[in-house]
C-alpha cells in the first residue's frame, strides 16, 4: 500500500490533506502523518541522521532538504511557466505542514530559466553542482528539457517535468508526471470519430518537435486505426501570428474536424482568425491539444466556445481531490487564478518525490528512481483523480475531452479509461 | 623586440593592460572560482570573442555590426554538427528507426544524413569550416554591401534582418538542424569526454589562450597601416576614397576578420557549455553583444573583455539573487551606464587612473613621469 492511501479518498478529511491546512484541522492533520512517516523511520533504525538518509553529499541536514524550482519567470514562457511552479510551491507547502520528508522541512532554490534554453542549463548545473538539491522541479517546454537533459545525467540529478510532450525519451533521471504523446492524442481521436463520425482530418501546429511528433503518431491513428484521412498537415513558425492562408485552405477542403497544436501567442491569433473567417463550433468540430485554461486567458473564452481540448485535468473537474486543490491554489495564489492541465502535473511532483523518498528511507537519487522504477507509487489525491507511476518514469492517466465555455472553462464531455504511458510507441513511429 | 612591443602589445599601457588581463583570467579566476564558476566565465569569454569583433568592426571601422550572432552561430553550429555525429554512433542511438542518425533527425522522418553534414564527421574539415565558412559568408555580404556602398544604419538592419532569417532557417528545417532545440546532447570529442571537469578546465584555458590571441593579432592590425586606414574610413570615408584608395576591400576584409573571431567565440562555446540553439544567433544575442561591447568601450580591446564579464557576472548574479527582479536591475545597469560613462569602463579608466596612478606613486615617493598614461586606444574617442 502506497503512503499515499493513508488519507481516505472520499472522507471530508480528503479536502483538507491538500488544502492549506490552517488552524485546529493542521494539528489533527500532523499527528495523521505523523504515522506513515514514523514507520518509515522505523523501518530505518529510527535513526535518519543527515549522514544516513543522504550518502552522495546532497543538500540534507538533520531538519532540512534542499529542492530545486526551474522555471521562466521572465521572457515569453512566463506566463505559461507561472502557473507550474505556483503549483510546486503550493504541494510543497503543504508537505512542510504535514511535517515534511523523513523528519526534514523542504528548502527551496528558485532559479529563473529566462525563457532560454543556454539559461536553463547553466541554472540547472548550478542547482545541482552548487547546491547539491535533491531534486528539482522545473522544465516546461522540450527544448528547456533537452538543454538540460545532459546536465541531470551527467551529475546524477533527479527532475520532475510537468509538461505533456512528445515522448520518445526516458531518462533515468526524469520523472515526467505529464502525458507523452499516446496518452493524449489516442483516445481524443478515437472519441472525435466515434461522436462526430468525423472522417476527414485537418492537421495543424507550431512547427517544432512537440507538435511535429504528436501529428505524426495522429496520423498514422487516423489512417491505420479510424480509416480515416488526413486531408491537409501544416506548420507555422512559433509566435506567428497569421492563419489566413491555412484558415482558406480548411475552408476549401472542408474537413470533419480541425486537430491542432498551435501553441503559446500563436493561438490568440489562430482562434481569433478563425472566428472572424466564421467558422465556429455550430459549424466545425475542433479538437485541440496544446490549449488549457492558462491559454484560454489569452484567446478569450468567447473565441474558443463550443470547441474540444485533451488534457488529462480540467480545472472544472468535479471531485473532492481536485475541489481542496483549487481552493488551496486560490487561497495561496489569488481568486484569479487559473489551473491548466500543466499546472495540475506539476503539482504532482513534490508529492511523487516525497512518497519514493519515504519509501526509499533516503535521499540518494539512485534509491529514489529504484524507488519509482517500481512502478507501485499511487497518488489518491491526485487533483486529477487518480495516478500511478509506471516502471517507464511516466504517469499512468486518464485522458479528458473539454469543451470550452464562454467562461474560460470546460466542461469534460469525455474521460478515458486509465492509460499505460508509452513513450516509444510501435507503430508509431 | 620593438616589434612585439609596440605591434602586438601597443606599448607599455597596452602591455600593462595586457598582463592584467592575462593574469585574472588565467590565475586569478582559477584560484577563486570552483569549477562550476570557472566554466561560466568559460562561457562569458566566448561572448568577449564576440565582443572584440565589434570593437574593430564598430569602435575602428564605424560600421556597427547587429548580426555578430550569425557569426558566433555559424562556428558554434561548427563545432556541434561535429561533435552530434560522434555522439550519435549507431550503437548509441540504437533505438532509432534509423540508427546512426542525429536523433532529431530520426523524429523527423529522415532516414539518411543528409549531404551537407557528411563532411563534419571530419574533424579537421570542421576545424577549417569554423575558421573559413563564416569568414567566406560574411565576405558575400560584405561584398553585396560595401561594393554598393551600403552602410551606416542600413548595414545595421540588413545584418539583423539576415540574424533573423538565418534564426527561421534553422528553426524551420528542424529535421536537418535541430529546430529550436538546437543541437544538444553533446558527450565526446574524438572519444574524449567532455563533460568532464578536466576537460572543463583544459577548454577554459585553451580559451583564454585563443582570447588572448586574438587581442594581440587584433591590436597588430590596429597598430598598422590598415588600422589608421581604418580609423580615417570612419572618420571621413570620402577623403579616404578620393585619396584613391578601395574603401569597400578594407571595410569586407574587417568585416570577415571580425565574422571569423566570432566563429572561434562561438565554436569555444559549443564545447564549454555542451550544445548549441538559435537563441545565440537571433536578434537578441546579436545586440547583448553590442551592449557587451558598448559598456566595455568600444574603443579597447581589453574593456570589452571586462565590460562582457561584467553584464554577463550582472546578468548571473541578479538572476540567482532576484529572480523575480533581475531584469529590472539588468535595465538599470544599461541605463547608468549610458547616463555616467558613455564611454564605457575603458573610458572610466582612461579618465581616473592618471590621477589614481599619481596618488599611488606620490604616496610611495616616486617621480611622476611626464606622459600621462593611457592606452593607445582611447586616444581617439572623438566619434
Amino acid at each position: 500500500m502506497s503512503i499515499y492511501s493513508l488519507v481516505p479518498a472520499k472522507s471530508s478529511t480528503n479536502k483538507r490533506a491538500v488544502t492549506q491546512v490552517t488552524g485546529k484541522s493542521r494539528s489533527f492533520l500532523k499527528s495523521l502523518c505523523t504515522i506513515p512517516v514514523s514507520l518509515v523511520l522505523a523501518a530505518h533504525m529510527g535513526f535518519a541522521t543527515a549522514a544516513d538518509v543522504n550518502t552522495t553529499g546532497l543538500a540534507v541536514t538533520d531538519d532540512t532538504v534542499t529542492v530545486g524550482i526551474l522555471h521562466s519567470l521572465t521572457g515569453t514562457m512566463a506566463i505559461s511557466e507561472t502557473g507550474a511552479q505556483q503549483a510546486e510551491k503550493l504541494a510543497i507547502k503543504q508537505i512542510n505542514d504535514m511535517g515534511g520528508i523523513l523528519g526534514r522541512q523542504i528548502k527551496v532554490i528558485q532559479e529563473d530559466g529566462a525563457s532560454d534554453w543556454p539559461t536553463f542549463a547553466e541554472k540547472s548545473r548550478k542547482l545541482l553542482v552548487q547546491d547539491k538539491v535533491a531534486a528539482v522541479f522545473g522544465a516546461w517546454t522540450s527544448a528547456s528539457r533537452k538543454a538540460i537533459l545532459p546536465v541531470f545525467e551527467k551529475e546524477n540529478g533527479l527532475l520532475y517535468y510537468p509538461t505533456f510532450y512528445e515522448g520518445l525519451e526516458q531518462s533515468k533521471n526524469v520523472i515526467y508526471t505529464g502525458q507523452e504523446a499516446t496518452q493524449q492524442i489516442l483516445d481524443g481521436l478515437n472519441w472525435v470519430a466515434k461522436e462526430k463520425k468525423a472522417k476527414t482530418f485537418y492537421l495543424i501546429g507550431s512547427d517544432y518537435i512537440w507538435p511535429r511528433t504528436s501529428m505524426k503518431i495522429a496520423r498514422k491513428h487516423i489512417e491505420n486505426v479510424l480509416g480515416g484521412k488526413v486531408v491537409g498537415e501544416e506548420y507555422k513558425p512559433l509566435g506567428d501570428t497569421q492563419f489566413g492562408s491555412v484558415i482558406n485552405k480548411i475552408r476549401l477542403r472542408k474537413p470533419d474536424v480541425i486537430y491542432a497544436a498551435v501553441v503559446g501567442g500563436s493561438n490568440v491569433a489562430w482562434f481569433k482568425q478563425l472566428k472572424a473567417a466564421g467558422i465556429n463550433s455550430k459549424k466545425q468540430t475542433l479538437l485541440t491539444i496544446s490549449v488549457t485554461e492558462d491559454e484560454v486567458l489569452g484567446i478569450g473564452g468567447e473565441n474558443l466556445e463550443g470547441f474540444y481540448s485533451i488534457m488529462k485535468y480540467f480545472q472544472s473537474q468535479d471531485n473532492a481531490n481536485n475541489k481542496a486543490f483549487v481552493k488551496a491554489f486560490k487561497e495561496m495564489w489569488g481568486e484569479d487564478s487559473v489551473i491548466g492541465d500543466v499546472t495540475q502535473a506539476a503539482y504532482l511532483g513534490p508529492w511523487l518525490w516525497k512518497a519514493a523518498v519515504e519509501r526509499a528511507g533516503s535521499f540518494d537519487v539512485d534509491k529514489v528512481v529504484a524507488e519509482s522504477e517500481k512502478g507501485d507509487i499511487e497518488l489518491t489525491t491526485a487533483p486529477e483523480g487518480y495516478v500511478k507511476l509506471h516502471e517507464n518514469h511516466h504517469l499512468w492517466s486518464k485522458a479528458r475531452v473539454g469543451q470550452w465555455n464562454k467562461d474560460g472553462q470546460a466542461t469534460v464531455v469525455y474521460t478515458s479509461e486509465l492509460i499505460e504511458p508509452d513513450p516509444f510507441p510501435a507503430g508509431y513511429q | 623586440m620593438s616589434f612585439v612591443y609596440d605591434k602586438l602589445l601597443g606599448g607599455k599601457s597596452g602591455a600593462i593592460g595586457l598582463l592584467v588581463l592575462s593574469v585574472i583570467i588565467l590565475i586569478v579566476f582559477p584560484m577563486l572560482l570552483d569549477g562550476f564558476r570557472l566554466n561560466l566565465v568559460g562561457k562569458y569569454l566566448t561572448y568577449a570573442f564576440a565582443a572584440i569583433s565589434l570593437v574593430l568592426l564598430w569602435g575602428y571601422g564605424g560600421t556597427l555590426s547587429l548580426g555578430q550572432g550569425i557569426f558566433f552561430g555559424l562556428g558554434g553550429y561548427g563545432m556541434a554538427m561535429f561533435l552530434k555525429l560522434e555522439a550519435s554512433s549507431p550503437e548509441n542511438t540504437a533505438i532509432q528507426s534509423t540508427p546512426g542518425i542525429p536523433d532529431f533527425m530520426d523524429w523527423n522522418q529522415i532516414t539518411a544524413l543528409p549531404w551537407f553534414w557528411e563532411p563534419f564527421s571530419s574533424f579537421g574539415f570542421t576545424l577549417l569550416a569554423i575558421l573559413v565558412l563564416p569568414a567566406l559568408f560574411a565576405y558575400f555580404i560584405g561584398v553585396a554591401m560595401f561594393k554598393r556602398r551600403v552602410g551606416g544604419v542600413y548595414f545595421a538592419i540588413i545584418t539583423q534582418v539576415i540574424a533573423v532569417i538565418l534564426t527561421v532557417l534553422i528553426v524551420g528545417q528542424q529535421g536537418y538542424t535541430g529546430g529550436i532545440n538546437g543541437i544538444t546532447d553533446l558527450r565526446t570529442l574524438n572519444g574524449w569526454d567532455i563533460t568532464s571537469d578536466s576537460a572543463k578546465y583544459l577548454f577554459y584555458y585553451i580559451n583564454c589562450g585563443l582570447l588572448i590571441g586574438v587581442i594581440l593579432l587584433s591590436r597588430f592590425i590596429l597598430t598598422s597601416k590598415f588600422g589608421r586606414l581604418l580609423l580615417a574610413i570612419r572618420d571621413k570615408e570620402d577623403r579616404v576614397r578620393f585619396s584613391g584608395y578601395d574603401v569597400a576591400n578594407f571595410k569586407i576584409f574587417i568585416f570577415c576578420f571580425a565574422a571569423f573571431v566570432s566563429a572561434l567565440g562561438g565554436a569555444m562555446f559549443t564545447l564549454q557549455v555542451g550544445f548549441m540553439s538559435p537563441s545565440f544567433v537571433g536578434i537578441v544575442p546579436s545586440i547583448e553583444m553590442v551592449i557587451f561591447a558598448a559598456v566595455g568601450g568600444r574603443m579597447s580591446l581589453i574593456g570589452v573583455v571586462y565590460g562582457t564579464l561584467l553584464i554577463n557576472f550582472g546578468k548571473t548574479t541578479f538572476s540567482e539573487s532576484f529572480p523575480e527582479l533581475w531584469l529590472f536591475l539588468m535595465g538599470g545597469t544599461f541605463i547608468a551606464v549610458v547616463m555616467f560613462f558613455p564611454n564605457g569602463l575603458a573610458g572610466l579608466w582612461s579618465q581616473y587612473s592618471p590621477d589614481i596612478i599619481k596618488k599611488i606613486r606620490s604616496t610611495f615617493g616616486m617621480a611622476n613621469p611626464e606622459l600621462p598614461l593611457s592606452s593607445p586606444g582611447l586616444k581617439e574617442t572623438n566619434s
